[in-house]
């Protein structure tokens, strides 16, 4: 059955503080971190960007199972932030992991979602044949204008999952999404900057969506929240998916491993996945996930997935490459000069 | 002069409306005003509506033959005319509406009220609502409307000695208020802790001393008192109407705590009425910042300067107290759609003077609106009895 064969995350060192952030704009930087529920996010060093992160995230996964990079014949990575408009990510990753030349690969773009949409695209490649393993990754170096709210939670990181049929670690018992034309949150072609609808954010997007595609997934399963053993939804900051488990009748126990945004913050296409990585580094056999991603635009993936015995036998390594809570806990931080030296905002003259 | 009776009232549910288009949102108000007057859209001869920027909120002018065509007139060909003051946009439309009647010159006559805010942000709808001000001596400087209210409150504290919880005590009632009215915004009742720790907004007004962004629309029909049978056995009676106009910028007023413009059109609205303060059962004021409802109770003549910061916290204004002010939940808690708001004053007064206002239902004859535009450059008033 179609599952994930392997995964493997990546955070990049540096961290700065929510209320370093807000100590610079002259905002109440305790009552902002309360309020999106993230203590502090995660910034790229100088010379990482969405490729680095995407590499070392396709590494992590390699690391932990025996995988004959050839048999990898697709690698999809979703972003907001490929470092080039034209040119793919993907065949980086694809070169850096060994899979080439004889691979497909594309990269993907739906906001936040589009690493579980490459997740998706895996799954048909792989179920009808057409490739044997095909990587899906998402992540990305999080854009947030200075100042704008985004900036407090922009981080940057991403996970990749091996999707194949072979002794899955975990099989994807099923996925659906639930898409529309929402607007409420949106680059332009050449802007630097995303821009968002404030409030409309969140009722009519991320929740309409998340609890619409939830909804679905629960009703096609036949299965009730109390059900499943972790759940993981879209994290731009610390109350969406706190608030969408609890419409949703999920209880914090079974959100709290996945809930990587409170030290993380919000990395864009690589929230959802880093919450599946996060619980996947936890899991027994037998337990049940259910996840549901959240891309700006809008639209949600739901997947249902229980973790099979393979995760930990000896053709799998969990250890073999750092668990999400390493990665946060491995961890600098760096004051807003430092951050804005790193995210590039200093621009030295020529 | 006739004399002139609301026959129909509607009102949408006010709060951020994302599935509604500002034209949605007046077409559901007329429907349900029509309605509950037992028309239909032949009888209607002429149509004005309060609107105060359109144009930036949804980059559409030409208000008055949008609303006439969209609510199925347009071969009607009526009359139909958009009317702004600012915030006050709305209970002008509602006098245009009035005098149109009262003239003689129109029998059947619509009053409506929209604005449509949350398609922009917020900084554009600040910037909107700014137009309020003066912008040469005060827009352009960077004062918002809530630096301009907070100036008021702070003047008004350090010289009547108003403490921050009387200031609180504004925004508890009409949430609470709120909390009883189906259209409202809010609709949950909050604590003085709660007023007290919000946000800072404009030092002294914090978050919860604001009325928020808001979409919605209302609608009310008028017709002569001596036709207003045929429609409805409830009319309610317009008894008094005053609108008077002050400098638009803070700083050209004599007191920047008393709205002169509140006190003339007080007056005259009680001058023709010719009704006491005291015979007023209740009033809806323009509480688009608690210090406003403060000095709204004062310049409407209700009490002293100075003196309604503590008749709020003794429970004076509330529901159950002996001038309820604000029974809707006022600006506060219903939101602050601002062309809408002045029609929807008149909407709750009718409802409560029906005896049809549901959970928070006053024992009431005589009714009062108050809408301003600005910080105090256009004030409309209204009296309403039964007729």
């Amino acid at each position: 059955m179609v599952g994930i064969i392997s995964y493997g995350a990546y955070i990049p060192r540096y961290r700065i503080k929510v209320e370093e952030i807000a100590r610079v704009w002259g905002a109440n930087g305790a009552e902002i971190s309360k309020g999106l529920g993230v203590v502090e996010k995660s910034l790229p060093d100088m010379d990482e960007d969405t490729i680095t992160i995407s590499v070392e995230a396709a590494r992590a996964a390699m690391a932990r199972r025996d995988i004959n990079p050839v048999d990898i014949e697709a690698v999809y990575v979703g972003s907001e932030s490929h470092p080039y408009a034209v040119k793919p990510t993907a065949v980086t990753v694809g070169e850096a992991i060994g899979a080439t030349p004889v691979m497909t690969a594309a990269d993907y773009e739906f906001a936040c979602k589009a690493g579980t949409a490459a997740i998706q695209t895996s799954m048909g490649l792989v179920k009808s044949g057409m490739v044997k393993l095909s990587v899906a990754v998402g992540a990305d170096i999080a854009q947030g204008e200075p100042g704008d709210a985004l900036e407090y939670t922009a981080a940057a990181g991403g996970a990749a999952f091996v999707i194949g049929n072979d002794d899955p670690i975990a099989e994807i018992n099923h996925t659906c999404s639930f898409s529309t034309d929402t607007p409420d949150f949106w680059r332009r072609e050449n802007k630097p900057y995303p821009r968002h609808g404030g409030r409309f954010t969140g009722e009519p997007a991320y929740f309409k969506h998340v609890i619409g595609a939830s909804k679905m997934m629960l009703e096609k399963m036949g299965t009730k929240p109390s059900d499943y053993d972790f759940a993981i939804f879209h994290q731009p900051n610390g109350k969406f998916p706190v608030q969408a488990a609890g419409m949703l009748g999920f209880s914090m126990d079974q959100i709290k491993p996945g809930l990587a945004v409170t030290y993380l913050g919000n990395t864009y296409s690589g929230a959802s996945m880093v919450g599946l990585s996060a619980v996947l580094d936890v899991a027994k056999p037998g337990d049940r996930i259910f996840m549901t991603s959240y891309g700006s635009g809008s639209g949600s993936d739901s997947f249902d997935m229980t973790v099979t015995d393979v995760i930990t036998s000896d053709l799998f390594h969990r250890e073999a490459a750092p668990s999400v809570a390493s990665l946060l806990a491995d961890k600098k931080l760096v004051d807003y000069a430092v951050y804005a030296k790193h995210k590039g905002k200093v621009v030295m003259m020529e | 002069m006739r004399e002139v009776a609301v026959i129909g009232v509607g009102c949408t549910k006010f709060g951020e409306k994302w599935e509604s288009s500002f034209r949605n949102l007046f077409v559901e108000a007329g429907a349900l005003a029509l309605e509950d007057a037992n028309l239909s859209g032949e009888h209607i001869d002429e149509l004005f509506v309060g609107n105060m920027s359109a144009g930036r909120f949804v980059e559409q002018e030409h208000i008055g033959a949008l609303i006439a065509d969209y609510a199925g007139l347009a071969t009607e060909n009526i009359p139909a005319t958009r009317v702004e003051a600012a915030c006050a946009s709305g209970g002008l439309a509602f006098r245009q509406a009035y005098t149109a009647v009262a003239s003689g010159m129109s029998d059947i006559v619509v009053a409506a009220g929209v604005e449509k805010m949350t398609d922009v942000d917020t900084s554009v709808t600040t910037d909107v609502l700014a137009a309020a001000a003066d912008r040469e001596w005060e827009g352009i400087a960077g004062i918002t409307f809530p630096g301009l209210y907070a100036m008021i409150a702070t003047q008004y504290m350090h010289k009547y000695g108003l403490t921050r919880e009387q200031l609180a005590q504004v925004a508890v009632k009409n949430h609470e208020n709120g909390a009883l009215n189906p259209n409202a915004q809010f609709q949950k009742p909050i604590t003085l802790e709660t007023v007290m720790k919000s946000t800072l907004v404009a030092d002294p007004l914090r978050l919860f001393d604001c009325s928020p962004v808001t979409d919605g629309a209302s609608a009310v029909i008028l017709a002569p008192l001596e036709r207003a049978r045929e429609f409805t056995d409830t009319p309610i009676k317009v008894l008094g109407c005053g609108q008077a106009s002050s400098s638009i910028a803070l700083h050209d007023r004599k007191d920047i705590c008393t709205l002169d413009a509140t006190v003339a059109a007080g007056n005259r609205a009680f001058q023709m009425a010719k009704v006491e303060r005291k015979d007023i059962g209740f009033v809806e004021v323009h509480d688009c910042f608690t210090i406003a409802e403060i000095c709204a109770i004062e310049d409407l003549g209700f009490c002293k300067k100075g003196e309604a910061g503590k008749l709020t916290e003794e429970g004076y204004t509330a529901l159950g107290g002996k001038l309820p002010v604000n029974p809707s939940g006022g600006l506060k808690a219903c939101g602050h759609p601002v062309g809408a708001t002045g029609v929807k004053q008149v909407y709750e007064t009718v409802k409560q003077l029906r005896g049809d206002a549901g959970k928070r239902q006053l024992d009431a004859d005589i009714g009062m609106t108050h809408n301003v535009g600005g910080t105090g450059a256009t004030v409309v008033c209204h009296i309403f009895g039964r007729a």
